[in-house]
């Protein structure tokens, strides 16, 4: 099994998940994250003052999926959430060693 | 070329306007003889000016709501629970302190001019609300007066709003106790002192100067002493960098602030049009007035944050507005029409100037109370000695202001009774403010305040845990 993680622009957050829906991905975890690669942040200001603003709002998405997939879901979000802007945000993959439904308490690719 | 004409018809237009046939307020109130009522006809009059009256003083009241949104919005978070309880409690206490001790000291009856007390839980309080109509009681100036609960309940409304100025301006650092114990000296002791000077018939009153809702007596009071405790509080940490600039701290919502300016916009429908004290033709003239002001002012303060920042900004629009509002205050009664929308517009511009003034002399006062308050509260009486058109027609040509042919004098009233308040106020509160922070009692410690005074002050946030969280949900 493989952890895929993505850090996203929020506003692609939408198609990104229609595209892993349709490839049968059945679940995803999101949080609100702030960060910066190479798209640098901007100012503003605020009652006369100016101030600079690094961190820009992005979304992180994580699924678990089978090692099989894992290539094929990297490449859906990759060309879901491409705008060709700076910003765009990466996605990298890490094994995961063992996953358990809470539930059911099934285990391994059964809890997927 | 073009450009020259176009500035001198300016001038031409500009100047026509200020001097055409200037028609105040008070002109209009004065085309109606109020002495002429007599029994059930004056009755129902004054019946009908003291439910006015008790309107108005709920309109004020509202601007508890007002005072208590701008602040919140523009302040942090994690200190909106603690902004909200010393707004609740400016008020509470406030009514129950002017009640006991400050409505004596402000209507004090015959006295030096300077200080003085009618008694404490002044006399006849909850006194019958039957209100005299007979000739007697018509007073020189064509009132009759208010029954006391309507006239204490319209003064207290005032006081009220005169000390909640100043939270805005102590935000974030302030111990709750300091607060308090400031909310009673203010509404007690310092800012009845200031209204018996004028309305409590004391020596402002005796030198000819004008206010007529309260830019100096209210506004430049609250500004004042907000200005004494950004001072001697010092900036919330973090504010000025170590090589003196001044680090924009945001508030958490602009939607909240930008409310309470509505609704303190609203609420100055009652402390302009209530000042009249009577329910006569003036009141829809000043209420008109008031949004003159008011729409100036934020026009003026909309434009100058533009100019200066290259954006408009939002919330000095909102300062603006307010600073309209607030300069209208002391010649609402005797200016025209335009001379309103001039005076608006240039508090508009000052506010903003002020801010940005008050922060490049390392004072940090989150919500630019003193500039709202202070600056253009003055600059309101100011406005008041150039532009009141107190027509001949009346007799008063004494108190007409620069511009109208009244010469220098009324000026110079409104410009020492300004310069008095203003010193006897920072005088004042700063000796208040010293001694409460030699007493350990004004600032929060720096663990406090970078935690939150929500959570330091009064253990609970003001956001609670579950605002995000799904509830709802199984």
């Amino acid at each position: 099994m493989k952890l895929i993680t993505a850090v996203l622009k929020p506003h692609m957050l939408d198609p990104v998940k229609e595209a892993l829906q349709e490839l049968g991905v059945s679940g995803m975890t999101v949080t609100e994250v702030k960060g910066f690669g190479r798209q640098g942040g901007h100012t503003e200001t605020y009652r006369g003052a100016e101030y600079k603003v690094d961190f820009v709002p992005k979304l992180r998405l994580e699924v678990v999926v089978d090692e099989a997939m894992a290539p094929q879901v990297a490449e859906t979000v990759q060309n879901s959430a491409k705008t060709g802007n700076i910003g765009d945000g990466k996605i990298w993959i890490t094994p995961v060693e063992s996953l358990v439904r809470i539930r059911t308490g099934e285990m391994g690719s059964e809890a997927i | 070329m073009k450009r020259k004409l176009a500035v001198a018809a300016a001038a031409v237009g500009g100047t026509a306007l200020l001097l055409a046939a200037p028609a105040s307020a008070q002109d209009v109130a004065d085309q109606y003889d109020r002495s002429a009522a007599t029994g059930a006809e004056a009755m129902n009059m004054v019946v009908l000016d003291n439910i006015f009256i008790f309107i108005s003083g709920v309109l004020v009241f509202l601007m508890q709501a007002g005072f208590a949104l701008v602040e919140a919005g523009l302040t942090r978070a994690k200190n909106a629970a603690n902004i909200m309880m010393k707004n609740l409690m400016d008020a509470s206490i406030g009514v129950l302190i002017f009640a006991a001790v400050g409505w004596g000291i402000a209507y004090p009856g015959d006295f030096n001019g300077w200080v003085g007390s009618a008694g404490l839980w002044v006399e006849g309080f909850f006194a019958s609300s039957l209100v005299d109509v007979s000739p007697a009681a018509l007073a020189d100036d064509g009132f009759y007066p208010l029954a006391v609960p309507v006239d204490f309940f319209f003064q207290a409304a005032f006081a009220a709003a005169a000390a909640t100025i100043v939270s805005g301006a102590v935000a974030g650092r302030t111990k709750f106790i300091g607060y308090i114990l400031y909310s009673v000296i203010i509404t007690g002791i310092i800012y009845p002192i200031v209204v018996s000077w004028k309305w409590g018939g004391g020596w402002l009153d005796e030198l000819g100067f004008s206010d007529f809702a309260g830019s100096g007596l209210v506004h430049m009071t609250g500004g004042f002493a907000a200005l004494a405790g950004a001072i001697v509080i010092g900036p919330r940490i973090g504010k000025f960098a170590e090589d003196g600039t001044a680090r924009a701290m945001p508030g958490h919502s602009i939607p909240l602030a930008m409310t309470g300016v509505l609704l303190l916009f609203i609420g100055w429908f009652g402390f302009n049009p209530g000042s009249q004290l009577q329910a006569d033709m003036a009141v829809p003239i000043l209420a008109v007035l008031t949004a003159f002001a008011a729409a100036a002012g934020g026009v003026g303060g909309m434009l100058t944050s533009w100019v200066v920042g290259k954006k408009p900004d939002v919330s000095m629009a909102g300062n603006g507005i307010l600073a309209g509002l607030v300069a209208i205050c002391s010649g609402i009664g005797e200016l025209s029409a335009f001379g309103t929308v001039v005076t608006g517009f240039i508090a508009g511009i000052l506010v903003v100037l002020s801010v940005l003034l008050v922060e490049r002399l390392k004072v940090d006062d989150p919500v630019g109370a003193f500039s709202v308050h202070g600056t253009c509260g003055f600059w309101g009486l100011l406005a008041t000695g150039l532009f009141s058109t107190t027509s001949p027609v009346n007799g008063a040509e004494e108190s007409a202001g620069l511009f109208y042919g009244g010469g220098i004098g009324l000026f110079l009233d409104q410009l020492i009774g300004g310069v008095v308040i203003g010193v006897f106020v920072l005088a004042a509160a700063g000796a208040l403010f010293t001694v409460l922070k030699v007493a350990g009692l004004l600032r929060v410690s720096a663990e406090e305040e970078t935690a939150g005074l929500d959570v330091s002050e009064h253990g609970s946030p003001g956001y609670g845990p579950d605002i995000m969280a799904g509830a709802g949900t199984i």
